[in-house]
């Protein structure tokens, strides 16, 4: 189990009163899930991504990565995370961003150098390794972070809409690599969207979730196979799948979405 | 050289030389009035017949009015002794005859005597310089430096800034001489009491630039060290200093400028040498031309030390990936 939630509950208090971005949520993660969190804007999909890596912390309940407290999973070094944009430092080439957290880990020289070539294969960025970030387009540049939060030994993989700001045909792309990525590395992924074929297409499990006070409507296990080409999205299952989760989020939001 | 395709000279050659030409053109127009009466006095101690003859009433004249009732008599406005304004040939003539001809053939000139000569140009030029440089070191040390406070440390962002903002508000030249004395007091003088007050105008701008530098990632950014459990240390050297480097580079440029002014103010009461001494002592002189000459020795500098600041960022924004 990696990730564990009980009755987890976290409100943030504002100048207009106390706002409920969680309200009991429970939630099991096993190791090697792919689990998408799913739902409008405000119902805490991305609270509870950053509960899990301690970026937030909950007013009650028990939130358990690695079987650890979330801070001191944090502490350990537990997961990368991808934020929304892809955050490199402009004045750090692509290999000096993915040996950032190397270096705040303090990996040695040689073991740096080859795990940056690994990364950097894995995303198929082989030869940037010395351009900088301005002279990547946007899903490269995307790409590069994700390489830099697979370079250290995490097993846990957190993405925030890693791919929200990206055209549907680079996303389509990315989508295809990040499932042969996670088949090749075996890592846990929890992954935010709010694209239904998004997540359907890539995760083994589906967390629908509703917002005010942001909650969990329906986890769908998903029956795809792991191997799931693009056109997977054009089967029976996959428009089933579609269609459940789209009803869970008509009903946790009480009118049409 | 093409103007569209030249290099930074070749495209800024032409705009440049149209404004100095001109500002050369407004000069020497100007310099009709401003030294119309002490002309007109010299054409009457030389026999010529003014109007108006009485010099009292000349004196409460309008500069213009005499200009155009004495046209023909003016020949002499561009090359007045200790004229009220001197023309820019005259003070060209100073700037070269106080550096190159004072120091090749001067008795107390570099060839001659194998220092500078204290009569020239060169030698208060380097003088002011010396001052400018330090003062600049110590005020971006210190600048940073409390930067760096104020940024990690709630206590004293809360109480710098205001001290500092106070700090500008007072006006230098009321503040140089009193800093002066004081320094002077506990022993230090000269060069040190010079930086001190460079150091003082330019520590400023480079704490606000850094401030606002080294407080320029964004809440993504530190999260992303976070989410490292990178500390303190980390992240300062990381991510908020190099963020910082553009800030400080805008900072330095004010900096320089404003460091000698600083010089130059502390070397008004203290009359050892530099260019505000220099300047100083032509107005006690009526030597119009040597403060012109030491003016235009000082904007040079200064240009040539934003330049010169200009360059390394350059280069270092260049060295740190910046977009050619």
């Amino acid at each position: 189990m990696v990730i564990d939630a009980k009755n987890l509950s976290l409100t943030f208090q504002t100048g207009d009163g106390p706002v409920h971005a969680l309200k009991d949520v429970n939630l099991t993660v096993e190791k090697g899930d792919f689990v998408s969190f799913i739902g409008p804007s405000g119902c805490g999909k991305t609270t509870f991504l950053r509960a899990i890596a301690a970026l937030e912390h909950p007013t009650s309940g028990t939130l358990t990565v690695n079987g650890m407290g979330a801070d001191e999973a944090r502490k350990a070094r537990a997961y990368g995370y991808v934020f929304q944009a892809a955050g490199l430092y402009p004045w750090r080439t692509i290999g000096g961003n993915i040996r950032l957290p190397l270096e705040i880990m303090g990996y040695g020289r040689a073991d740096m150098d080859s795990r940056v070539k690994n990364v950097l294969e894995l995303v198929e960025l082989a030869g940037f390794e010395k351009k900088y970030p301005w002279q990547l387009s946007g899903g490269m540049q995307q790409r590069a972070s994700i390489a830099r939060a697979l370079a250290f030994d995490a097993d846990l993989l957190l993405m925030d809409e890693p791919f929200g700001a990206l055209d549907e045909i680079v996303r389509d792309r990315l989508n295809e690599e990040l499932l042969a990525l996670w088949a090749r590395t075996k890592k846990t992924i929890a992954f935010v969207t709010h694209s239904i074929p998004e997540a359907v297409y890539l995760s083994t499990k589906i967390v629908v979730m509703s917002p005010r006070p942001g909650r969990i409507t329906d986890v769908i296990e998903s029956p795809l196979p792991r191997e799931r080409p693009l056109d997977i999205r054009d089967t029976p299952e996959f428009i089933e799948i579609a269609h459940r989760v789209r009803d869970g989020l008509r009903a946790g939001h009480g009118d049409g979405v | 050289m093409s103007v569209r395709t030249g290099n930074w000279f070749g495209r800024a050659a032409v705009p440049v030389l149209a404004v100095v030409a001109t500002l050369l053109a407004i000069w020497y127009v100007a310099v009709v009035p401003m030294n119309v009466k002490e002309v007109l006095t010299q054409a009457e101690r030389e026999g010529a017949v003014v109007v108006p003859p009485s010099a009292a009433e000349r004196r409460d004249a309008g500069r213009w009015g005499l200009v155009f009732a004495n046209a023909h008599l003016l020949g002499a406005s561009w090359s007045m002794d200790r004229a009220r304004l001197p023309a820019p040939h005259q003070v060209a003539g100073e700037l070269w005859k106080s550096t190159w001809v004072e120091e090749t053939t001067g008795r107390r000139g570099i060839v001659r005597s194998g220092t500078l000569s204290n009569r020239s140009l060169v030698y208060h030029g380097g003088v002011t310089l010396g001052a400018t440089v330090l003062g600049f070191v110590i005020g971006s040390v210190l600048g940073v430096l409390l930067a760096v406070g104020i940024v990690y440390n709630r206590a004293m962002d809360l109480s710098v800034m205001p001290w500092a903002i106070i700090s500008q508000t007072i006006p230098i030249v009321a503040l140089a001489p009193m800093i002066i004395v004081v320094l002077y007091s506990v022993g230090l003088s000269g060069l040190v009491a010079k930086a001190a007050i460079s150091a003082y105008l330019s520590f400023f701008p480079v704490a606000v630039g850094m401030v606002k530098g080294l407080r320029s990632p964004d809440a993504m950014q530190l999260d992303l060290l976070r989410t490292y459990s990178a500390g303190k240390a980390q992240s300062f050297w990381k991510l908020r200093l190099p963020a910082s480097v553009p800030y400080l580079f805008a900072s330095l440029k004010i900096a320089i400028a404003a460091s000698l002014v600083g010089a130059i103010v502390g070397e008004l009461p203290v009359q050892r040498g530099g260019l505000g001494a220099r300047m100083l002592g032509g107005s006690y002189y009526g030597q119009t031309e040597q403060i012109w000459a030491a003016l235009i020795v000082a904007a040079v500098m200064a240009a040539g030390l934003v330049w010169l600041i200009g360059w390394i960022e350059r280069r270092t924004l260049r060295a740190m990936g910046a977009r050619p």
